[in-house]
């Protein structure tokens, strides 16, 4: 798929290589979003999918290439991107309760020295409660389930009102409540015509959850609909040797569902 | 040694002039530096305070070989430089590959300081007698502070306390979450750069009075404290800075009773009083608090315990009758002293007595707590069964009441599917669930 940097395209990569300390970690990825779709970022680890979404937020330098949210580069696009990081990147034991996190959410449009105001918390705590969340507001971060520190980030996510979002291993170690409201989010989130784009790990689930899927491996190894793309081919590729236990489980699991 | 009473409320009354002077300089200096503390403790840039004030030496002594003046504004400003370049070196040597942060700032703070050291003693040769203002430096006078340094230090303390309050919202996002800042536009390297000159103006003006060995206690130590006493940024701020205004103003006023003893070892000492306070004493998150809580904890398990064994023995048995002690003990893994300790305490509550020298029973209120009890446990366990998927993440284990964290068809359900599950027929006594 070409990336031309089309102002239809939600996000565009064109060419972009990302190393670390002369190592690279990401080649020539070339790559055009469709347009309000759920995209599932997959591969082993170490296969830079962070990294990939990290490069696109200008979070992580880039050796080469450039990337665009409709035609624009991310210094001017910032307002309609959200980000939700891992929730390991960040230490829970700060002291702040799920509100004021999911306040943060409004500060990249709230003027430099004013403090948060009154509609803005009243957005976090509609964003707290379409996660299922509202009655924590008050509840200080670190005594929450990694479940729910998992959907206070998503919240706060909501809370920056963008059109594209990032997001890394939302579903990572979390209960099957949260996974429910995280795939609910993400349907939600496309009814509107958002574009999401997710990294994954649990193959199992990903023909239910993404419309799309890029397969990466350092490299991208095959992006397209799901139904196309998501073969056991292109997974060999992605996967290499490593897809072997992968494929008997997912056997298994096909066999006990007879 | 011992100070009069009319020296202790001269001091306390603050009628002297200088102690007026020293007195507000050390309080207005803890202030400032709880506050900006509180964000350099939660980016975890405190220990760099520390870098910066050893890296501060060889500034003031450089000031004075080459102007051979002991102008204060000027010494500050050497130690400012100094102090820079050295929070410089440490951002430098940390981008060095294999060299991490604490061996950056292990290497600056003593390199620093060494190079400081061979200046003082060039200086101790030029002007035999001179060096003595200087050593103020090393280890802090606050009686040396004239009024002139006091307003320096009120007018330092003032910049700080507007640059913090007017960036704290940005402080507070990159503190907690960097990556997600920048994603949004934030500029963590110049808030970066602006706290740190924040630290860089609070630590200058208190080497005179603590001293630079001892400056950083003030940075770190208060937000500590605070830390103990409060889930909330702002909040945790403002007591930050009341921790230190504590330390600089007890301190100050105790050297000042007592000349001989050293400002700034006695400003950290207070400074460790009130952290020591805190660890101990604050209500949820301190050490006492938490103590007690495994303690009644433990008091509250072992006593439904008790309960919900003579339920089962009673169940067991198809009908109230006296359960033995011995049966109890072997029951579950408690030793006789525990065992009879939960006894004393249930026979105290009237829900068991004693029907015999070595047998209890349950009392008609103690049946119903009891079988309550039990109810409950074991709608919990289905639960967990049934639900296991879900269930961590609702299990509110302070919960007495199922039906206080459960929805009622969730309740419903699961006494059906415990009923189901009974192998055995019910027992005669009233097995219905008691109206909550």
């Amino acid at each position: 798929m070409p990336a031309d940097h089309s102002r239809a395209c939600p996000v565009s990569i064109h060419d972009m290589t990302v190393a670390y300390h002369r190592r690279p970690v990401l080649w020539d990825v070339d790559y055009a979003a469709p347009q309000g779709q759920l995209i599932g970022i997959i591969g082993p680890n170490g296969a830079g999918k962070s990294t990939l979404i990290k490069a696109c937020l200008n979070l992580v330098p880039k050796a080469s290439g450039s990337v665009r949210f409709y035609g624009e580069p991310y210094g001017a696009a910032r307002q309609r991107v959200g980000y939700v990081p891992q929730r390991e990147s960040v230490d829970w034991d700060f002291p702040a309760s799920a509100l004021d996190v999911v306040t943060m959410g409004r500060y990249g449009r709230i003027p430099w020295c004013i403090p948060p105001r009154r509609r803005d918390k009243r957005m976090a705590m509609e964003c707290l409660e379409q996660v299922g969340m509202g009655e924590y507001a008050r509840r200080q971060i670190s005594k929450l389930s990694g479940g729910q520190q998992q959907r206070v980030f998503l919240a706060r996510a909501l809370a920056q009102d963008a059109q594209i979002y990032f997001m890394d291993e939302p579903f990572s170690g979390v209960d099957a409540a949260t996974e429910s409201a995280i795939v609910r989010l993400l349907r939600e989130l496309k009814s509107k015509g958002r574009t999401v784009l997710v990294v994954h790990h649990d193959l199992q689930t990903v023909p239910t959850y993404f419309d799309h899927v890029v397969l990466l491996n350092m490299r991208i190894v095959a992006v397209g609909p799901t139904k196309e793309v998501f073969t056991p081919e292109n997974l060999q590729k992605t996967y290499g040797g490593r897809l072997t236990i992968l494929e008997k489980a997912a056997e298994a699991v096909a066999e006990g569902r007879r | 040694m011992s100070p009069s009473w009319d020296t202790f409320f001269r001091t306390l009354s603050l009628a002297d002039h200088n102690t007026r002077v020293v007195v507000a300089g050390t309080t207005m200096l803890g202030i400032a530096a709880g506050v900006v503390g509180t964000f350099a403790y939660l980016r975890r840039r405190a220990l760099m305070g520390d870098a910066l004030s050893h890296a501060t030496l060889p500034g003031v002594a450089a000031v004075f070989i080459i102007f051979g003046s002991k102008h204060l504004p000027l010494l500050l400003l050497g130690a400012t430089l100094s102090g820079v370049l050295g929070v410089l070196a440490v951002l430098g040597l940390r981008r060095v590959p294999r060299i991490k942060e604490d061996a950056a700032i292990g290497i600056v703070l003593s390199v620093f300081f060494g190079a400081g050291m061979v200046l003082f003693s060039i200086v101790q040769q030029m002007r035999t007698g001179q060096e003595a203002g200087l050593l103020t430096f090393i280890y802090g006078k606050a009686a040396a502070m004239l009024t002139r340094d006091a307003w320096i230090i009120a007018g330092t303390a003032g910049a700080v306390l507007v640059g913090s309050i007017a960036l704290f919202k940005e402080f507070r996002v990159i503190c907690f979450d960097q990556d997600f800042a920048q994603s949004q536009g934030t500029p963590v390297f110049v808030l970066d750069v602006a706290m740190m000159a924040l630290v860089v103006m609070t630590t200058v003006v208190g080497l005179q009075a603590v001293g630079l060995i001892l400056v950083v206690a003030l940075l770190i130590i208060p937000p500590a404290a605070a830390r103990f006493w409060t889930d909330d940024l702002a909040l945790m701020t403002v007591l930050a800075g009341a921790f230190g205004a504590l330390s600089g103003w007890s301190g100050a006023t105790l050297s000042a009773l007592m000349p001989r003893l050293p400002t700034g070892a006695v400003i950290v000492l207070c400074a460790g009083g009130a952290f020591l306070v805190s660890m101990l004493g604050a209500p949820h998150r301190g050490v006492i608090a938490s103590v007690l809580r495994q303690w009644s904890l433990r008091r509250k398990i072992a006593y439904q315990h008790l309960l919900r064994a003579l339920a089962e023995m009673e169940e067991a048995a198809l009908g109230p009758a006296p359960a033995g002690v011995g049966a109890l003990e072997r029951r579950r893994g408690w030793t006789r002293r525990q065992l009879h300790e939960v006894i004393r305490r249930a026979v105290r509550r009237e829900a068991v007595a004693w029907a015999g020298p070595d047998a209890l029973r349950l009392t008609a209120s103690g049946r119903v707590e009891a079988t309550r009890m039990l109810r409950n446990h074991r709608l919990w366990e289905m639960y967990l069964i049934k639900y296991a998927d879900i269930a961590p993440s609702r299990v509110d284990r302070d919960a007495d009441e199922v039906e206080h964290v459960l929805s009622e068809p969730i309740v419903r359900e699961l006494e059906q599917a415990l009923d189901a599950a009974r192998a055995i027929p019910p027992s005669p006594h009233p097995q219905e669930a008691p109206a909550t």
